[in-house]
């Protein structure tokens, strides 16, 4: 009898509560559907487009009439927002369907933008690898920062880490290699991630031997490695002559890329690249499946609950932080000598601050982090595809900066309605203090 | 309670000579004690008196600056807790070192994870907890979340895991004090099956009803020293009090019979959610009395803390209302309602009740530093706050070296007097008080419990919330029991039973079935 009444209160409880955020996602989902139907679908124009699965000439693909595709999206988010205020027997639907509103936002980017455009088709699995390209370096950041945080410290110097692997990884290509052949290119991108782990070593030193503000800690960082860079490019780089090199090659991995269609453009790829998935996979298995990796989390949640069970937290912390830098090291060389072949001031772009962003979108896990840094390398190749096919809206050309920050925007907000709150671990930012 | 059987008395754990300091206090004065092979060994001691020093010594947690700590004999230097581990030690803290988002085995096997080469091998732990459950009788499902587990649960997972250890060395740092009557009875019949099968156990409380129940040795510290040891059949309740405190403490608070006059305050199906949005309070009713107590009962968690911060304006309402005074004041704003008699002590002394690196006498001020007197034209007046600050630390006997100091330089239960001192000061109406002897002395206890009394005869309205069966039954005059946010029952005070009240708290209903 008590256990009844208590789960009608608690659902009862959840379901008011939650009516904030589900029907303020439920208007925005009920404006954009209404805005579809009644704005876009009758402006743009009816002529049938094209998504292609390979490059011209000839290439496999599917034409698909616009106008009714946008009604189609347009009907699902004005269904997403009917049943965002539809009475409790109907909501279990509303979750599944937020969830598919917020999918179904990325095909009505590329629909739009494609309507929008003179170009009748574009190659949609080229824009796809394109974003698992792009999305590398944030996996790989966002993966640093899932082991500092948690370990329970919090690393916003990733970015200055990255940037010092790149700059350091090069400046070594640059000093012992040469700018025609691979040899000692390898090498490099070891000193690369290992110049991660130096710095990562030092933010580590700073909030766990001397307690400084973590804060501050990864502020010192960035700034540190931006400086340094920029004097090692100028007096180093610069002087060997060696500006531009030579970076690592594509391969196809066996069988799969020999798949038709597909398999040449989704798995041929450099080696970071096929290296950051192992990254991924490895932390996951890691932090998830061994005693070692329960401990870290223990240190992130309730670092004195692990204490009392013998844990070494200080130790641990170390470990993951520095183990976190050596891979942020890791995508630092992806910058300067997979993605370019060169060091550039700052060349690394914010890419370490999008990766915490990734890391707090994917909630703290290996997998969120890597769906939420593809879903950022999307944006960032949605962008450039944007500027190729110049969009207009009524004869106007949108300035390109613009189109570049659409795709973030966009998905910003509506995902946000979709994924809901994210908690950090317990304990990240806490500095641990061992009894005495 | 009979001596565990077993022949001649065997030592398995020998504390001889322990002195510990931190900066500024002995925590830990030439401390002895010997724990027998099968015994609860009772550690007894008013808050501060160096308790849970000692036993973290032990625990390998702080390291001793004097003195020897001995193992079945064997001397002993740990140099972590992992090392008295090792030793077969194990320590259930009076806060649970849990981790809430990991799941029951999760916990368990943290720091000594079974593992199937590389990786953690979760089945067989779970295997062995499941086994350890049922030879010891603590149902704990290996797959649960410990976040979602009640705290009884919750100490059942901190059993297992020291159990899994294999310790046979068992420290209980205040167990009791999260458990329910009812819970607390199992956990007596746990205790005893863990003596039974060989178990040495340390317990360490200062409740007095506890030791002389379970106990078959008692240890008494008072500011860092043994100041008696005792055999639980020679002692009494008084005996105990007495030698805790080291003076003569009266345990009945002298009050009159309560003369109710016009309802104060009032809530109507009041609905409170908590800081995850589920809804802790779940319709409450209540009507307090001018110059009446009503005292709320209640295991914690159960929303006592969102239920008073509703009330006094710190938490948005869900539904329903609250009325004082005759006027609605749903969610009307802290000050609003202050301003209009209504004090409150606040159950986080630290969080809610004080600006720790504020002085004493800006403390006592913070209610109505805005007022005429304290401030003109938007100056305060220095002069007239040091000079109530100086009658009331006078008044409510506050042991300070002066109005100027910091606050968080005082004890628990100095601050907690400053803090009475601010919310009783003024032309009261109704008072809203939260665990307001939490963690003090017996002397404090004393002076703030009279201080109620006095409240609710000069014809206050008193609401008070407390974790404390003892304190509840001792200052109200009517008793509502709080169970899943509403109230499960009200009795008379006069007529209450800790059984009956027991009862309520643990199922919500005084009827048979559970």
């Amino acid at each position: 009898m008590t256990t009844v009444e208590h789960a009608v209160g608690a659902t009862g409880a959840s379901g008011r509560v939650g009516l904030n955020r589900q029907s303020i996602t439920g208007l925005v989902f009920g404006l954009l559907g209404i805005a579809l139907l009644a704005g876009v679908a009758p402006a743009i124009s009816g002529n049938s487009r094209r998504f292609n699965f390979e490059p011209p000439p000839d290439p496999a693909g599917i034409g698909f009439h616009p106008p009714t595709w946008v009604v189609a999206i347009g009907v699902l988010f004005l269904l997403t927002a009917v049943l965002g205020f539809a009475p409790p027997e109907a909501r279990r639907w509303a979750s599944p369907a937020r969830l598919l509103s917020a999918l179904a936002v990325i095909p009505l980017l590329l629909v739009l933008s494609l309507a929008l455009s003179d170009n009748p088709s574009t190659n949609i699995v080229n824009l796809f690898n394109e974003s698992l390209v792009l999305a590398t370096p944030l996996a790989l950041g966002a993966t640093t920062g899932l082991w500092c945080e948690r370990s329970g410290i919090i690393n916003i110097g990733i970015e200055g880490t990255m940037l010092a692997g790149a700059g350091i990884g090069y400046m070594t290509y640059a000093t012992i290699g040469d700018a025609q052949s691979t040899g000692w290119l390898w090498f490099s991108i070891l000193i690369s991630v290992l110049a991660g782990g130096l710095v990562a070593a030092l933010l580590a030193v700073l909030s766990i031997r001397f307690g400084v503000n973590q804060i501050v800690g990864g502020v010192v960082i960035n700034l540190f490695a931006l400086g340094l860079t920029g004097f090692l490019r100028s007096e180093v780089i610069v002087k060997t002559g060696i500006t531009t090199g030579v970076g690592t090659s594509e391969f196809g991995l066996p069988l799969l890329s020999e798949i038709p269609v597909i398999g040449d453009q989704l798995f041929r790829g450099k080696p970071i690249y096929w290296m950051m998935y192992l990254v991924v996979i490895g932390t996951w298995l890691v932090m998830f499946r061994t005693p070692w990796g329960l401990r870290v989390r223990s240190c992130g949640e309730n670092p004195h609950a692990a204490e009392t069970l013998g844990v070494n937290v200080v130790r641990i912390r170390y470990q993951s932080v520095i183990l976190g830098g050596l891979i942020a090291g890791l995508a630092g060389a992806w910058f300067s000598m997979e993605s370019q072949t060169r060091f550039e001031d700052n060349m690394t772009n914010a890419a370490g601050f999008i990766a915490l962003a990734a890391l707090i979108f994917g909630k703290w896990t290996p997998w969120g982090a890597f769906g939420g840094a593809l879903l950022f390398g999307f944006s960032r190749a949605l962008g450039t595809r944007l500027q190729f096919l110049g969009v207009e809206v009524s004869g106007f050309e949108i300035p390109s900066e613009f189109l570049q920050a659409l795709p973030f925007i966009v998905t910003l907000v509506v995902v946000a309605g979709a994924v809901g709150r994210s908690i950090p671990p317990a304990a990240a930012g806490q500095p641990f203090q061992r009894s005495k | 309670m009979a001596q565990a059987s077993g022949g001649a008395a065997r030592p398995v754990l020998e504390v001889e000579g322990i002195t510990k300091a931190f900066p500024g206090v002995v925590a830990n004065d030439d401390v002895s004690l010997t724990l027998n092979q099968g015994e609860i060994h009772c550690l007894l001691g008013e808050n501060g008196a160096g308790k849970s020093t000692l036993v973290n010594m032990v625990f390998g947690l702080y390291r001793p600056d004097q003195g020897t700590i001995k193992v079945r004999g064997e001397e002993v230097h740990f140099e972590d807790s992992g090392d008295a581990i090792a030793r077969g030690i194990g320590m259930v803290h009076q806060h649970f070192q849990l981790i809430p988002v990991f799941t029951v085995a999760e916990n368990i096997i943290l720091g000594n994870e079974v593992t199937k080469g590389a990786f953690l091998d979760l089945d067989s732990a779970r295997r062995q907890i499941d086994s350890l459950a049922e030879r010891y009788g603590l149902a704990v499902d290996p797959d649960a979340t410990v976040g979602d587990l009640s705290v009884g649960e919750q100490q059942r997972v901190e059993l297992v895991k020291a159990l899994f250890r294999d310790a046979d060395i068992l420290i209980l740092d205040e167990p009791t004090a999260v458990l329910t009557p009812g819970e607390v009875d199992d956990f007596f019949g746990v205790v005893e099956s863990l003596t039974g099968q060989g178990k040495s156990i340390i317990f360490i409380t200062h409740k007095l009803r506890e030791v002389l129940a379970v106990a078959d040795r008692i240890t008494v510290l008072r500011a860092g020293q043994v100041v008696g040891t005792a055999t639980a059949e020679g002692a009494t309740q008084q005996s105990l009090a007495n030698l805790m405190v080291g003076r003569d403490v009266v345990f009945r608070v002298d009050k009159a019979e309560a003369d109710p006059g016009a309802p104060v305050l009032r809530t109507q199906d009041l609905r409170v959610a908590d800081d995850r949005g589920v809804e802790t309070v779940t319709g409450f009713d209540v009507e307090v009395r001018a110059g009446e107590i009503f005292g709320i009962a209640g295991v914690e968690g159960n929303g006592q803390r969102e239920l008073v911060e509703a009330i006094c304006g710190m938490r948005p309402t869900a539904g329903g209302r609250v009325e004082m005074l005759g006027q609605e004041t749903t969610d009307w704003s802290p000050r609003k309602i202050n301003e209009l008699g209504v004090a409150h002590v606040p159950e986080n002394r630290s969080k809610h009740g004080v600006v720790a690196q504020y002085t004493i006498a800006d403390n006592l001020v913070l209610n109505r530093y805005h007022h005429r007197k304290f401030s003109q034209r938007g100056v305060r007046n220095t002069a007239a706050i040091n000079a109530e600050a100086q009658e009331l630390v006078e008044q409510f006997d506050v042991r300070t070296p002066g109005v100027d100091a910091v606050i968080d330089t005082l004890s628990g239960g100095n601050q907690q007097k400053v803090i009475v001192a601010r919310e009783l000061t003024g032309d009261l109406k109704a008072l809203v008080v939260a665990q307001p002897t939490r963690g003090l002395d017996v002397g404090s206890i004393e002076f703030i419990h009279r201080k109620i009394i006095e409240l609710r005869d000069r014809g206050v309205a008193v609401l008070l919330v407390s974790a404390e069966l003892d304190e509840i039954l001792s200052l109200s005059d009517r008793i509502g029991v709080l169970y899943r946010g509403r109230l499960a029952g009200t009795v008379n005070a006069a007529d209450a039973t800790r059984e009956e009240l027991g009862l309520l708290m643990a199922t919500g209903s005084s009827g048979g079935q559970r």
